[in-house]
């Protein structure tokens, strides 16, 4: 199952991005492969609709769920449509691979 | 609440950023609309809150005093947290910390989705009452309902055996059991 994590920088060490829509990275982690890829946020200069765009960025590449610090009003109805789970993590100090860490539980 | 706010607060014009905002509970937020804005009684407006009167009022000063607080001394408002029930379907870790949704209504969640941990909790209004410890007790033979804030325990009655409930573990219910072993 694939999971994408808002990220602020490009590299495992970077850390939790508090936003979701306009979140620098996307790192998307596939439980099965331990596969992460690191994709640019192209959606991040948009003057809205940021979230919904984003959300179908990562749907497109088969992600079941999402975390992020925040996710903003618009997300949430599109997200239960297309069946992805949202993690709000508060905890921004956390990074990329202590992340991954908790998913590999 | 119905109706949380659509942006995340407000920021002061001309001032530079300053780091300790306002943080308005959405409570808060909400006894100002229900009472400003939708011109609402106390009493309605605790009504629809689901909350006491004497409580709404406290939320409701706190609220305006937060506002004042802001506006005079120019800082910027951030809505955030409180005591509030949005949706039922989310969860909240206590191991992590962390909050998630469960968009497959059919199955179960049993374990956090992040760290794995079971110690997890569905975020609604039950928790919220039984945190607070509000439940109405019956006297006679301790069978126990969760207390509706707008019924009194001493109104409510004992669906087993038909008598008159009170609140449990007040002086009252103590009072009522100590009768009772006599």
């Amino acid at each position: 199952m694939k999971v994408a994590i808002t990220s602020v920088g490009n590299s495992p060490d970077s850390r939790l991005d508090s936003r979701f829509g306009r979140c620098s990275y996307f790192v998307i982690y596939d439980t099965e492969t331990a596969a992460t890829e690191y994709i640019p946020n192209t959606n991040k200069e948009n003057i809205e609709g940021c979230g919904p765009a984003s959300v179908q960025f990562v749907a497109s590449k088969g992600v079941r769920k999402i975390v992020s610090g925040e996710f903003g009003a618009k997300v949430k109805a599109i997200s239960d449509s297309l069946q992805i789970q949202l993690i709000v993590l508060k905890d921004q100090e956390k990074s990329i691979s202590e992340i991954i860490q908790m998913l590999n539980h | 609440m119905n109706n949380p706010p659509h942006f995340k607060g407000f920021r002061p014009i001309g001032l530079p950023e300053e780091n300790n905002p306002v943080v308005i509970n959405f409570e808060e937020y909400e006894a100002i609309r229900l009472s400003d804005f939708e011109f609402n009684g106390h009493v309605e407006a605790a009504q629809i809150m689901g909350v006491s009167r004497p409580t709404y009022t406290r939320i409701y000063e706190s609220a305006r005093r937060k506002v004042a607080q802001a506006f005079v001394l120019g800082k910027a408002i951030v809505f955030e947290g409180g005591k509030v029930y949005f949706d039922s379907e989310w969860y909240s870790c206590n191991k992590c910390g962390c909050w998630f949704n469960h968009p497959e209504k059919g199955e179960d969640i049993r374990n956090c989705t992040l760290c794995g941990s079971t110690n997890i909790e569905q975020y609604n209004e039950t928790i919220l009452q039984s945190k607070t410890g509000d439940s109405c007790v019956c006297p006679k033979c301790g069978n126990e309902k969760v207390h509706s804030k707008e019924t009194p325990c001493k109104d409510e009655i004992c669906s087993v055996c038909n008598s008159q409930m009170v609140r449990k573990s007040t002086p009252h219910h103590q009072g009522v059991k100590n009768n009772n072993c006599k």
